[in-house]
């Protein structure tokens, strides 16, 4: 994009105009027509909806027409609304912070230790095999594992190495956790594999023909290199978090809160403004999280 | 040619529907439809509700004996209330619980039940019309069916204290529900509703996750203990939820509960799986967990059960020969076939006298009097679920009906309940 620019404002004046992305030129708001559309009409629209239905009245059967702050002022005077989000980003810190170690590492064993595009491309998709079935079945499919009498305690307890089960494995915060971490790892490992593939193996030379040691070359050029992967990876594991609620309430066995399971409670009950008005202030988190990200990151280099 | 004929012959069939659909929607037709038998062998009609009724062996039988095609979505009971409200144009009958009823009628997108098309309306159990089982039971606290089965009139929305000529739904299912256990782990009788929150099973208790639901058996625990007395436990008061509610915070804090289940096969999975020896239970629930062979009480306790009741219903758009339709999908539904098949299932059927000539002398006494059974019980899937000489948790009818507590309900302070039961799930 940038390269673009600049070769359009090397031009004489003339041929600026026609050659400057996003023009004004009919071709070009004919080729951004389908997408405005799609975006206006599935993005957009829902989105202001939301944000009205946020701001009306309810009783117990029906949304009223009248403007009101209240299912606001109900939302952040509430002790549970804080701390349901203090729960849910809980959630997304750790999960992020385990899936960004396995994603770098694993993609950096496919990136750099394997040989050979075809094993590359071939292990990678064996890392995306699990994607093959649905997210709930992944996540439910854990049950009979870490149950009470499940598979791990079996074993546990026939080799004597446990004397009664263990019951933190299953619904509970350990139990989430490892759910989003098998949920999400892939969503890391993608886009750090993509950036890795493009660092230029050149500069790994260079770095070891100076005398760079190997975590000197995964600090100094590795981890700068895939820093658009890493931020795209983030995006994904923090914005997927933050909005899950059936892992929640399948892994917690319904003993812990999330953003998402709030609001579900509230639109089962018809409390749809309530729920539209907790729906904007995730929204609105979840942004300024994204926007953060995006400071640290320039993801169009990637792009 | 051909072509030309067909069009004709089509269009006058829908000409001829039309006017019998006008004369029968301007009441120029009165009385029993089956007259239409041959349209009405055309119609579909669309139904949705809870999964405890919305079974496609309902709707083949029905298929067969009628000719009306019964559509059915099943789906939970949050779900169900919030379709019948949001969506009025997207059912023709609605299969719902009567404290449902409490939300939806008065939004004006169901239409009152003329009982003068009801054949079996004199025989349906007075559970429905003055509230009361036996002359000397009373009426349990909370929505009971009979505070909301009737209207004052053919369009009206507003709830009549005593029975009229208009009902809201027409009961068809209702049951009395308790805590099921695992005899064989709890290893004592449990004989109250106090011992859910006994320390012995720490951590292997669990109850529904359904706000109004839930409360429900929590007020039920607390009174037991003696810690308070409700006035209304189908309609507290905003100092008697926050009470409740602290009381349930303590008991999660103090790791009593293994889970809180949301579904009916999660229920169905931690009780056979171990996890937990004692919970909220259904009725059908039980009955799976013992279908696997695994032993499974639904244990009567002191202080009584809770109700729920459920009916059906007729969309507000629905007119002429489909409202007809309806009418008769309803008189085939209490006519017996379907009433005996809920009663097998461990639910109770609205009209008994219909039911009882489809179930055999053994499992009208197995399921109706507390009778121990003289041959095998089995469900209507055909497994084996009591043998000879067992007797029914709880007992006969009687013995059941006659002690519900309370009702499932729909709170004034329902609004408060919600965010209150979101601080007892983040706690």
């Amino acid at each position: 994009m940038s390269t673009t620019t600049d070769t359009a404002a090397a031009r004489p004046a003339a041929s600026v105009k026609k050659a400057r992305p996003g023009g004004s030129s009919a071709g070009a708001w004919l080729l951004a027509t389908p997408l405005a559309i799609v975006l206006g009409i599935f993005l957009v629209i829902p989105i202001l909806m939301l944000v009205i239905v946020s701001f009306l009245d309810y009783n117990s059967v029906q949304i009223l027409w009248s403007f009101v702050v209240q299912n606001y002022i109900d939302a952040v005077s509430s002790s549970a609304t804080w701390e349901t989000f203090a729960v849910t980003l809980k959630y997304a810190v750790i999960t992020w912070a385990i899936t960004l170690f396995l994603g770098f590492w694993l993609s950096y064993f496919l990136a750099f230790e394997v040989r050979g595009a075809a094993w590359q491309m071939g292990l990678f998709l064996v890392c995306s095999i699990p994607f093959l079935t649905s997210n709930i079945i992944r996540t439910i499919s854990w049950i009979p594992a870490l149950g009470r009498n499940g598979i791990v305690n079996s074993v546990l307890l026939h080799f004597h190495l446990i004397h009664q089960p263990l019951t933190f494995l299953l619904y509970s915060q350990f139990a989430i956790i490892l759910a989003f971490v098998h949920l999400n790892t892939l969503f890391m490992v993608t886009p750090i594999f993509n950036s890795m593939m493009r660092i230029d193996r050149t500069l790994i030379e260079a770095a070891r023909d100076n005398g760079a040691g190997f975590w000197q070359t995964i600090v100094n050029v590795i981890l700068p290199l895939s820093k658009t992967g890493i931020g795209i990876g983030t995006i994904f594991v923090i914005t997927l978090v933050m909005g899950d609620f059936v892992s929640v309430s399948i892994m917690g066995g319904g003993q812990s809160a999330s953003v998402g399971i709030m609001i579900q409670n509230e639109m089962s009950q018809l409390q749809y403004p309530a729920a539209a008005a907790n729906a904007v202030i995730l929204l609105a988190i979840v942004l300024i999280m994204v926007f953060l990200i995006l400071r640290v990151v320039d993801i169009r280099k990637e792009l | 040619m051909t072509e030309k004929k067909t069009i004709d012959r089509r269009g006058l069939l829908k000409g001829a529907a039309a006017v019998a659909g006008t004369a029968i929607g301007s009441g120029a037709i009165t009385g029993f439809p089956t007259i239409w038998a041959q349209n009405i062998k055309n119609i579909t009609l669309r139904q949705f509700g809870t999964g405890v009724s919305n079974l496609n062996d309902i709707a083949t039988r029905c298929k067969a004996d009628t000719g009306i095609t019964i559509s059915m979505t099943a789906m939970d009971t949050d779900a169900a209330a919030i379709r019948a409200i949001t969506q009025p144009n997207s059912y023709d009958v609605a299969d719902i619980e009567y404290f449902t009823v409490k939300k939806v009628f008065p939004t004006g997108r169901l239409q009152p039940l003329d009982i003068k098309k009801i054949k079996y309306y004199d025989e349906i159990v007075p559970l429905f019309k003055d509230g009361k089982v036996t002359p000397t039971a009373s009426v349990g606290q909370g929505t009971a069916p009979c505070r909301v089965s009737y209207v004052e009139g053919a369009s009206s929305t507003k709830f009549a204290p005593s029975p009229t000529e208009w009902m809201t739904l027409i009961p068809t299912i209702y049951n009395a529900d308790t805590l099921g256990i695992r005899p064989d782990l709890v290893g004592k009788p449990i004989t109250h509703w106090k011992e859910l929150v006994d320390p012995a099973f720490k951590g292997k208790a669990a109850i529904i996750n359904i706000p109004g639901i839930g409360i429900m058996d929590a007020a039920m625990t607390i009174e037991s203990l003696g810690l308070m007395k409700y006035a209304d436990k189908g309609n507290m008061t905003k100092a008697e939820i926050d009470k409740t509610i602290a009381f349930l915070i303590e008991q999660k804090k103090a790791g009593q509960f293994r889970a809180f289940w949301k579904s009916f096969e999660e229920s169905v999975d931690l009780m056979a799986s171990g996890e937990v020896v004692i919970q909220s239970m259904w009725s059908p629930a039980v009955t799976a967990v013992r279908s696997k062979g695994i032993a499974c009480t639904f244990q009567p306790l002191a202080e009584g059960y809770r109700g729920w009741g459920g009916g059906l219903g007729i969309a507000k758009h629905l007119t002429g020969l489909e409202r007809d339709a309806a009418y008769e999908y309803i008189n085939w539904y209490l006519s017996g076939w379907t009433g005996a098949y809920l009663n097998r299932q461990g639910y109770y059927s609205a009209v008994l006298t219909t039911a009882q000539k489809y179930m055999s002398p053994n499992e009208w006494g197995y399921w109706m009097e507390g009778k121990p059974a003289t041959a095998a019980i089995m469900s209507p899937q055909g497994q084996q679920i009591a043998k000879i000489g067992d007797v029914r948790d709880g007992g006969s009818y009687y013995d059941r009906i006659g002690h519900i507590a309370c009702w499932n309900s729909v709170m004034d302070n329902d609004r408060y309940l919600i965010q209150k039961w979101n601080e007892f799930s983040v706690a």
